[in-house]
């Protein structure tokens, strides 16, 4: 067991160090002229320095070193917590970040939940309404909801709930109200996701004989929908806990840009108008710290919730899911 | 997705086996109202990619400012921008600069996901340990994240954008690849096509790979919609094509300056896109429901 738990941490971390690399790789690597691209986040028109300031420019962002000194400064950089200062707005990244990370942190976390409720109850509803057409509905249901794209979602909420209906304000980052559509935009599109999966899975459960056991002896549909069926159901469901979690985290870019909130999203999205090199790198290894923490506690938890499961063959992989 | 990759043998009834035997596949297909609609608004937009003149006569930069924001009517359809633009016009107009980024997206991850899973499934051992640990890797970085540093380093404008989203899709195509192929590996005619003296690379060619391609090409529909979503949200942030050229996200972001006032600009273009997705999933779910 120890064993187990000491291998998947050591490979999480050997995962994310290969994910740093990977996003350090693209972003000082892809360009074809890194400094160009450096000195026009600073706001420096390259023309009006001389061979010295150049130079002196070149030294301050680090690109006179070879890129494997760079490469070996940002790692240990971040090890320490350390990810460098912003191009455009000359100041420690992590502080940008800090100031932001709240506002994302409640957004994310609340975006979860209400797509964790709202996608259960979905799932649920599905499997247990017996009049057809209904049930047709609401098994087709997520499969709408997957199609929009995040800022249609938004945009359609602003326009009518905000706009036309004046319930809640179309921006800003003030109150719980300012919460709601945010959230919502990002729980029909994750819900939706956690919906399918559901349904599939209680659909195969439904059908196990353990269920017809329950139902012969006299147990009522509700009981053995809720005690029997949702608890073996929810199990597999669990495995793309992980890919819930980094929809939220990403969907926050395109839903903090929309309601113009002052995220770590709205964050991403500025830094990348502006080609704030360094600030991407640290929101990319950010989230990914983030998905593959979850991923690696849901491995993790697995066992523990699921006896059958051995600790050798624990290894879950998560069904890919689509970036939104 | 995880249906495509845990999908064994279909076992037909004999029922079934009758009805592919007599009224054929594309008999079941037309029978299916909602795949039909689906199939003719995909091959809709793909024309009109091709060819945006064919169902609008109105030029799509000329600016009119004596008829500008006026809501959708008979003359416009989707009516006019800010500018007296009409909007149905820079909608089919958008279409090639998104149609094209998508097909080089998925050919990206076709030949990458393709190259990838067969090698990985085909060689196994070490080699395969090995290239689904980079996919780990890949899929460890979540997808608009990924595309966010690619664009970043690579600049703006619709061939980054596409090179964005298609490594983005990657991963999957490569893991449903490698799960087909290994599920081929073992079946009985790959073992026969050896005993008759068949080389590695022929039976891999002429066996393996038609038989594996099915799920993949299922996926490869799904992803399309993936990949527009993707493509649609770049450009929406503002990292697609420069201005006055629009593609469907910049068109969204426009209007939603005007959106209090003129709420077609930013919704109607919107339905338009989320229409194709719709349509590209219910295909896509057919096929699955079909190959089983």
């Amino acid at each position: 067991m120890t064993r187990y738990v000491v291998g998947r941490i050591v490979q999480a971390a050997v995962v994310l160090w290969a994910a740093f690399t990977l996003t350090f790789a693209i972003l000082y690597l892809l360009p074809s002229n890194p400094m160009q691209l450096q000195l026009a986040a600073a706001g420096i028109e390259q023309d009006s320095l001389t061979p010295d300031q150049f130079a002196a420019m070149q030294h301050k962002f680090g690109l006179d070193q070879s890129i494997w000194e760079q490469y070996w400064q940002h790692l240990s950089g971040v090890l320490h917590g350390d990810f460098g200062d912003s191009l455009s707005q000359q100041v420690p990244v992590l502080d940008l970040i800090g100031q932001r990370i709240g506002s994302t942190l409640l957004l994310s976390v609340s975006a979860a939940v209400v797509s964790l409720l709202a996608g259960s109850a979905l799932a649920y509803l599905a499997t247990f309404v017996r009049w057809n057409p209904l049930r047709l509905v609401l098994t087709r249901l997520p499969a709408l909801g997957a199609s929009f794209p995040q800022f249609f979602i938004a945009l359609f909420l602003i326009q009518f709930l905000s706009f036309q209906l004046g319930w809640f304000p179309a921006t800003g980052t003030e109150g719980v109200v300012s919460l709601v559509m945010p959230v919502a935009t990002i729980a029909v599109v994750t819900s939706s996701v956690l919906a399918q999966v559901l349904i599939k899975s209680f659909d195969e459960t439904l059908s196990q004989p353990y269920i017809i056991t329950a139902r012969a002896k006299g147990l009522s549909r509700t009981a053995v929908h809720l005690r029997h069926a949702f608890r073996n159901a929810a199990l597999p469901a669990m495995t793309i806990l992980g890919v819930i979690v980094g929809l939220t985290v990403t969907s926050s870019i395109v839903v903090e840009t929309v309601f113009t909130r002052e995220g770590v999203g709205k964050l991403a999205q500025e830094a990348v108008l502006s080609q704030d090199v360094p600030v991407v790198l640290a929101v990319v290894t950010l989230a990914a710290t983030v998905f593959v923490t979850v991923n690696l506690v849901v491995d993790l938890l697995y066992p523990l919730l699921d006896p059958r499961i051995s600790h050798v063959r624990a290894k879950v992989t998560a069904p890919e899911v689509v970036p939104a | 997705m995880t249906a495509v990759l845990t999908e064994t043998d279909p076992i037909l009834t004999p029922a079934e086996e009758t009805r592919t035997r007599h009224g054929g596949r594309l008999g079941t297909l037309a029978r299916k109202p909602g795949f039909l609609l689906a199939s003719l608004y995909v091959l809709f937009v793909i024309s009109v990619a091709f060819r945006p003149g064919l169902f609008s006569s109105q030029d799509p930069y000329g600016t009119h400012p004596e008829s500008s924001m006026q809501p959708p009517s008979g003359a416009h359809l989707f009516g006019t921008d800010v500018y007296g633009r009409d909007l149905w016009s820079r909608v089919l107009h958008g279409s090639p600069l998104t149609i094209k980024a998508t097909l080089i997206a998925l050919a990206i991850a076709l030949i990458a996901g393709l190259g990838l899973g067969i090698v990985s499934g085909f060689f196994g051992g070490l080699t395969d340990g090995f290239l689904m640990r980079v996919i780990d890797v890949l899929l460890a970085i979540p997808g608009l994240l990924l595309a966010l540093s690619i664009v970043t380093a690579l600049g703006y404008g619709t061939i980054p954008v596409a090179v964005a989203v298609g490594v983005g899709i990657v991963p999957g195509f490569a893991r449903t690849t490698r799960a087909e192929v290994l599920r081929v590996k073992t079946l009985p005619y790959v073992e026969a096509a050896r005993a008759g003296g068949a080389s590695w690379g022929r039976v891999l060619l002429r066996h393996i790979l038609p038989n594996s391609w099915g799920p993949v090409a299922v996926l490869a529909v799904l992803d399309a919609g993936v990949a527009i979503i993707a493509i649609a949200s770049l450009s929406f942030l503002g990292f697609g094509a420069a201005p006055p050229a629009a593609e469907w996200g910049t068109l969204i972001a426009d209007g939603r300056n005007y959106l209090v006032t003129s709420w077609w600009l930013s919704l109607l273009p919107g339905v338009f896109v989320a229409l194709l997705v719709l349509s590209l999933n219910h295909i896509a779910k057919t096929f699955q429901e079909l190959g089983r």
